[in-house]
This record gives structure tokens, sequence and C-alpha cells, in this order.
């Protein structure tokens, strides 16, 4: 366990646990979203501060991890073509495919591309009109208008060698897929303070009023998620189930309007198959209709057949809250960071990865 | 990668139309060409959360010194360690 002085704000981190452990009378498990706060949770020792009575399980919030099996077949099926380059964040290098990643594609001579940003993709399109540009457009609704502004940039400079993969992911459909699971034992939320940056907070009401389920909108470092959690479990000791928000500092209410229209321009909301869950209706974007030829699936005949998720991997349970990692029979045997068997053990925000590198043995096996 | 990291604002580099709009951002000393379509009012010396390329909104300076710190430490601002490809 880390020392209490090794954090931002010391004092606060030593007050919101305190005040936790006060007011806890019942067992909750609470579930945060994002992979940043997975991460941040299990680096800094939190899950070891908090009473036993609390138990918080590991979301969906982590585009590596939820991008569909199929959907890196696409991407390394497109990356193959002739005269093509695939651009990618990093990080989805090394997920695996049906029969590989996009880095062993890469390695057998596919031209594949490391960005930062999709707005770098239509430049390389502007330098290279013989070849067409295809940038791998995973994310939740932060990275949403980036990869739109994308799109719209290259229509603006009429290029026609220019697409996007869409893989686009939303949160608030994926919490109602998990709260209405019949073995769902979810009780109340952390929000991902950046999607919210982007979307602002109003379409998670109906979800916390349908469910009776406590949404607290929260950031990622220690003493942002310890108030949180004390948000959280304050609302559920007090049978309340509001939308709060405990990250005003970046999240207004209503969200950057800017960058939702930029979204709304280019992208429909569609159905989506998440890694691990399997369908979630109405939980994607795909690009819309209106800049259909920026569309790599719409552009590019993609021949390949739907591909089954590995049933040793069940990182469906564990996004849904199900399970823990370490309840993976998998873990840290047959599947590890260097030779990962499923997605969750690739990034750094997947919640097996933050496990096997940081967590402390035993003391998180149990749910 | 799902993170917006906060950076300064140190130079507007492009101004196509009123909204099209790119500056250079520091993050900690390593700058990367930002579009700025989203912070219309963003100003040389902002503080700005960055996403892949994209100004998604504004912060002031303590919370963005203290939360690129974090970042870092964290090892969450690795993408910008990307090399930036040639303009
Ligand atoms: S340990 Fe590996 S195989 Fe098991 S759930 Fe995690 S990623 Fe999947």
């Amino acid at each position: 366990m880390k020392y209490l002085s090794e954090y931002r704000d010391p004092e606060l981190v030593e007050e919101f646990i305190k005040e936790i452990h006060r007011i806890t009378t019942k067992p909750w498990t609470l579930m945060e979203i994002c992979g940043g706060q997975t991460h941040s949770l299990v680096k800094n020792g939190i899950l070891e501060m908090l009473p036993d009575k609390i138990t918080m399980v590991h979301g969906p919030g982590c585009p590596v991890c939820v991008t569909s099996v199929s959907v890196i077949d696409e991407a390394i099926f497109l990356a193959e073509q002739p005269n093509t380059i695939l651009c990618s964040f990093g990080d989805m290098l090394r997920v695996p495919g049906s029969s590989k990643s996009l880095l062993e594609a890469k390695a057998s001579g596919a031209d594949i591309r490391i960005l930062y940003s999709p707005l770098e993709a239509v430049q390389l399109a502007v330098q290279n009109p013989g070849k067409q540009v295809i940038f791998f457009a995973v994310g939740f609704e932060t990275t949403a208008p980036a990869n739109a502004l994308s799109v719209v940039h290259a229509a603006q400079l009429k290029l026609n060698n220019y697409s996007i993969l869409a893989s686009h992911v939303l949160v608030p459909p994926a919490m109602e897929a998990i709260l209405s699971d019949d073995e769902n034992k979810i009780d109340a939320f952390l929000a991902a303070g950046h999607v919210c940056t982007i979307m602002g907070i109003e379409e998670y009401h109906p979800v916390a009023s349908k469910y009776h389920c406590p949404i607290v909108v929260t950031g990622f470092e220690p003493v942002d998620l310890l108030q949180g959690i004390l948000m959280a479990v304050q609302q559920l000791e007090n049978g309340e189930y509001k939308v709060e928000n405990q990250y005003s500092r970046s999240v207004q209410r209503e969200g950057n309007v800017l960058a939702q229209n930029t979204i709304h321009k280019v992208f429909a909301i569609s159905d989506r198959i998440w890694r691990g869950i399997g369908n979630i209706p109405q939980s994607g974007y795909e690009v819309n209709e209106e800049y259909k030829n920026f569309n790599a699936r719409n552009k590019f005949n993609i021949d390949i057949p739907f591909a089954e998720e590995n049933k040793e991997c069940i990182s469906g349970d564990i996004m849904k809250g199900l399970k823990k990692p370490k309840q993976c029979p998998n873990f840290g045997s047959k599947c590890k960071p260097e030779h990962p068997l499923g997605a969750p053990m690739v990034s750094s925000e997947g919640a097996c990865a933050a496990y096997y590198h940081y967590a402390d043995a035993d003391s998180m096996l149990t749910i | 990668m799902c993170l917006a990291i906060p950076g300064k604002l140190i130079a507007i580099t492009a101004m196509l139309d009123d909204t099209f709009r790119t500056g250079k951002v520091s993050f900690g000393g390593i700058q990367k060409e930002v579009n700025l379509c989203m912070v219309p009012n963003a100003q040389i010396g902002d503080y700005l959360l960055v996403h892949v390329g994209v100004a998604i909104g504004k912060v002031d300076e303590e919370e963005a010194v203290k939360v690129f710190s974090y970042l870092k430490n964290m090892g969450e601002v690795e993408e910008l360690h990307i090399p930036e490809i040639n303009k």
C-alpha cells in the first residue's frame, strides 16, 4: 500500500477514506466505467483502502478491450490490401484478431502506421495521393469528435483517398446492457469524466431513474475516485439514485456542444458488437449516409468471415462486473501482457493488465 | 488512450476560417499541433484539455499542471512521444 503522503491532497484522501468507512453499513458493488480509472484504482492501491463491504468491479471503458475480433480482422484485411496505408492508435496493434494482430500483419509487410491523431492521417492522405489511407477509428465518446473531424477535414480537402474504419462505442447503452443482465450485481456507477466533458451529463438521468442506480461522473485521480465512491455510497445508503457530478472542474452539464455537433455531422448511431459482451443495440457510431464515401466499409469490399470470440477469455464476465481478472484460469499463465490471450491483458487500462502489473496478490480475489 | 491530456497553448499556427484554427500546444515541453475548432475562444497562454490532437475544453493552470504530472507518473502520456508525421 502507498503512503498517504504520496498522493495529491493527502489530507483529502484520508478524509474521504474515513468518511467512506464511517457511512458504509451494507455491502455495495460499484463499477467504474473508464479504463483510466481502473488503472488508477489498481495502481494507487485504492481498492485496499476501501471497506470490505465495498466491491469495485471494472467496466468496459477501454476501446482496446471492447473492439470486436471481427473488426480487428477487418483492419488487418484492409492493411494487407495493395497501395494501402492503415493508421491506428498505438494501443490497438497488439490486440489479437482471429488469427493475428495488426503488429504481426505489420511485421509481415503491411503498411501500418501508429499515429498520435486521426488528423495526421488526413495529412498522410494529402502526401500520398496514389495510396488509400484508412484510419482505424476506435474509441468512446471522447475520441469521436477527433475521428469525425478528420472526415470533415478530408471532405473539405476533397480527398478521395481517405476513409475511416469506425468502431465507436457509447457509454450509456453499455451501462444499460450491464444493468439489465439477469446476473447484474452493480449497485452504482462511476461514469467517465472525459466522456462527459464531451457529452455532458444529461443522458445519464434516464439510466439512473430506470434502474434506480446512482451515477456519479468522476475524474481519474485517487482523490477524485475516492470522492466519487463516497458520493455514490452516500446515495446508496440513503436509498437515492441521482446523477451527480464529482468532476465539475472538467465537466459542464451540457458538455462541449461544438464537439457534439461535429460527431452528429459525421456519425449515425448504430448497433455495435462489443468484444466479450456481444451485440448491444444502438451502442456505437457508424459513418452516416452523407459521408459514406469516407466509410472504409462502404468503399472497400471487406470480404472476411465473421470471427468467433476466443472462448478461453472471460473478458465479457469481467467487464460486466461478474468476475475479477484473477478468477480467469488463464490469468498470468496462458495469458500475460507479452502474449495476451484476450484484449484486457493488452493495454495498461485493461483490467487484466492492471491487475497483472500492480495488484497485490490475493486481496482482490473475492467478489 | 481515452484520457484528455492538459497542455498550454503557445501559438496559433493556422487559421483557415473563423472556425478552423490550429495551434501549438506544449505538454510539459513536448509540442504538438492541435486543432482548436471545439474551443473557439481559446487564447495563447490558455491551458487546454487535448485528446488525440483535438482540444475539447479549457482548464485552469493549477489544475492543468497537477493533472499533467499525475498522468505522467501513471505512464498515461506515452501517446505524446509518437513523433508527428512530416507536414
Ligand atoms: S486474463 Fe486474459 S484470457 Fe483471462 S479474461 Fe483477462 S484477457 Fe481474457
